[in-house]
């Protein structure tokens, strides 16, 4: 009888090409995402004067560096205007399909690809991105590369890695009103640390991970790069086949019946054994902001910020001292009690409609008392909420309603939280200066952005939602 | 892509667990191409105000350690985003060795390609050599690939390195070095693996 095999194991040996007496494996890549920060990659290949192998499996987005206001068919930055127009360069002299600035579908990479039907389970995905891990919500094995391996892939639709190790995070239990799959991951991240997941694909499981939503997946396998996962999982089930299905690049017909079947069977072995198991009780997960400079700097809304004074562990203190200083928080605050001052809900953890519909229904009928920017995943999904009539709850809340892209994530369009400015975020860092130097970054899920931007200081949203539908 | 052996040099001590790659180097660089001059701006918010004045307390810009090769920080070093031109910052500031507890899987993985050496040292052993250099700043570090040891004064660490990073390491090689010998084989799984899984290829409608 065969060995019992987990997740990985089954997707690993799919992918297979050479494995070397040393553990090195050659695995075949199915999709390789590029986008603009993609262009070292892209010069080596120039360099050496060679095409890309596998167009047809190559899929190009602008997303890093695109505005989010302003006009877009004419790039007022010139630098910025560059980095756009070589991502088209790029893949249209290789022949890869681009959805560019002009193109509907048009979105940030890793809400593209799932929406698009191009990520689909048991798919070997990869892209120079970190939040790759994204993808893995649908049952794939997807991760973040540097360039020199986006090169690589480029050249030969290939990769050496060596098999991580395997790492099971149970969360069971029904979760209470208004925790999402953002306050699972950061509660996850608090608990195993920032580094706990290093060198290990994890796969997700558990009653409560079942319960959540694709786009709750997709939040929570977004973030397992931020516990040091190589990758994240989730298997496939019904809810995973019934989102592809009818997906523009998804198998169609009876080969969409036959890909189901075959999905079917990529879930761990019952007694498949795992280098570390981690088990969380969903029911007593509260909704979760950060305080600090990492993501594992985690705690529950009603929680207060660390006290360095309280703390033995010298290094420990010295840490929290600095983080609170960053954050210009004085020690043992009740979060609560911190003023924000401007909140952004976007970014590839949290743009899907899912995530516009839980903020906007917070926001409905009441102002922001600070100012903010609502950037929706793809292009597509600014459209569906225009539909709904979201766009319209944002803007009467006082907040702007922006183009879709990387946005104030990253704020390499421009996009920035001004220095010393507390931003209440949806994104997955809040590392020093990552969305602007000087930016103070508070990470929680869009009904806690809009909470935050209800009350003016981060808040739980818990009583908002009453009478609601949250 | 450089060889590595042996290397003696001073060594700068960052303290600063998890320090992520937006910190080695801030996004707003990343229009940059490798040639504009990465190892100006490595750590450019850590080693400067907004102002643009050095930051006296970084360690790096301390007189013993301005220009060391050999970088020794906390866990988790390098983790968040992949952008492997932090390691080109590091290696074009000089640095050709970090040694820390641990390190982010991508960060890691881009340093090998690169000819940057990323040892491993346990918590305790990262804060001894640490406070050796805090006591004499312009002590030297030897690093050995080969023998996999930190000479720190009269201290000899052993370190750990994915073996096979270390074979590539030594030898220079890179990803493409490696893979040129199994065009066949790549060629061969492809053709299997169409009629394998079908639906692994996209169509569009």
């Amino acid at each position: 009888m065969n060995q019992p095999q987990t997740l990985i194991d089954k997707l690993w040996a799919a992918h297979e090409v050479v494995c070397r007496d040393d553990g090195e494996t050659l695995l075949w890549v199915d999709r390789h995402y590029v986008h603009e920060g993609s262009f070292h990659a892209f010069n080596r290949l120039a360099e050496r004067g060679v095409k890309v192998a596998e167009p047809g499996l190559t899929f190009g987005v602008a997303d890093h560096y695109v505005p989010t206001r302003g006009s877009r068919s004419n790039i007022a930055v010139p630098e910025i205007a560059r980095m756009v127009r070589q991502v088209e360069e790029n893949t249209a002299k290789h022949g890869v399909k681009l959805f560019g600035l002009e193109d509907p579908r048009q979105g940030i990479v890793h809400v593209v690809g799932p929406e698009q039907g191009l990520t689909v389970p048991g798919l070997l995905i990869v892209c120079g991105d970190s939040h790759t891990s994204t993808h893995g919500a649908l049952g794939a094995y997807a991760f973040g590369i540097g360039a020199s391996e986006v090169a690589h892939v480029l050249m030969t639709q290939t990769i050496w890695q060596k098999k991580p190790r395997r790492m099971r995070i149970t969360v069971d239990g029904r979760a209470a009103p208004g925790i999402t799959g953002k306050d699972i991951i950061l509660a996850i991240i608090a608990h195993i640390g920032a580094d706990g997941a290093t060198g290990c694909a994890v796969e997700f499981a558990g009653s409560a991970i079942r319960a959540l939503s694709i786009e709750g997946r997709l939040t929570l396998c977004n973030m397992s790069i931020e516990a040091g996962a190589r990758c994240g999982m989730v298997a496939p089930d019904a809810k995973t086949f019934a989102y592809l299905k009818g997906r523009p690049y998804a198998p169609k017909a009876s080969d969409f019946d036959r890909a189901v079947e075959e999905w079917s069977a990529l879930a761990s072995d019952c007694d498949a054994a795992f280098d570390r198991e981690v088990t969380l009780d969903a029911a007593s997960i509260a909704p979760i902001v950060t305080w600090g400079t990492s993501p594992e700097d985690a705690l529950p809304i009603d929680a207060n910020v660390p006290d360095p004074a309280r703390e033995p562990d010298e290094t420990r203190a010295k840490y929290l001292r600095e983080a609170l200083d960053y954050m210009g928080i004085a020690p043992g605050r009740k979060l609560t009690d911190i003023a924000v001052d401007r909140v952004f809900i976007g970014s590839c953890t949290n743009s899907r409609i899912e995530d516009l519909r839980a903020a906007a229904a917070v926001l409905s009928g009441r102002r922001s008392k600070v100012p903010g920017l609502v950037s929706a995943g793809s292009s597509l999904i600014k459209r569906q909420a225009e539909e709904e009539g979201l766009d319209r709850i944002f803007r009467d809340a006082g907040l702007e309603w922006g183009e879709s892209g990387c946005s104030m994530c990253v704020g390499i369009n421009g996009d920035l939280v001004a220095p010393g400015e507390r931003c209440a975020s949806t994104t997955n860092r809040n590392f020093r200066g990552r969305q602007g130097p000087g930016a103070r970054t508070h990470l929680m899920s869009p009904a806690m952005v809009a909470a935050a931007a209800v009350a003016g200081h981060l808040a739980d949203v818990r009583p908002l939602l009453v009478g609601r539908k949250g | 892509m450089q060889k590595f052996g042996k290397l003696t040099a001073t060594a700068c001590p960052i303290k600063q667990a998890n320090l992520n790659t937006d910190q080695i180097l801030p996004a707003r660089y990343l229009k940059w191409t490798r040639a504009m001059g990465l190892g100006k701006v490595l750590f450019q918010d850590l080693r400067f105000d907004a102002e643009g004045k050095e930051r006296p307390d970084f360690s790096i810009n301390k007189s013993a350690w301005r220009g060391a090769k050999i970088v020794i920080g906390a866990r988790n070093f390098g983790c968040g985003s992949s952008r492997e031109a932090a390691v080109y910052a590091l290696y074009d500031y000089g640095i050709r060795v970090v040694i820390a507890p641990s390190f982010g899987d991508i960060f890691s993985g881009n340093a090998v390609q690169n000819g940057l050496v990323t040892a491993i040292v346990t918590d305790e052993e990262a804060a001894e050599i640490m406070a050796a250099l805090e006591r004499t700043p312009e002590l030297s570090l030897t690093i050995d690939l080969e023998q996999q040891s930190i000479v720190c004064g009269n201290q000899v660490y052993h370190f750990s390195i994915d073996p096979v990073r270390r074979t590539r390491l030594l030898n220079g090689w890179d990803d493409l070095a490696l893979t040129k010998n199994y065009d066949d084989r790549i060629a061969t799984f492809q053709t299997q693996d169409r009629a394998r899984r079908p639906w692994a290829i996209p169509r569009p409608d």
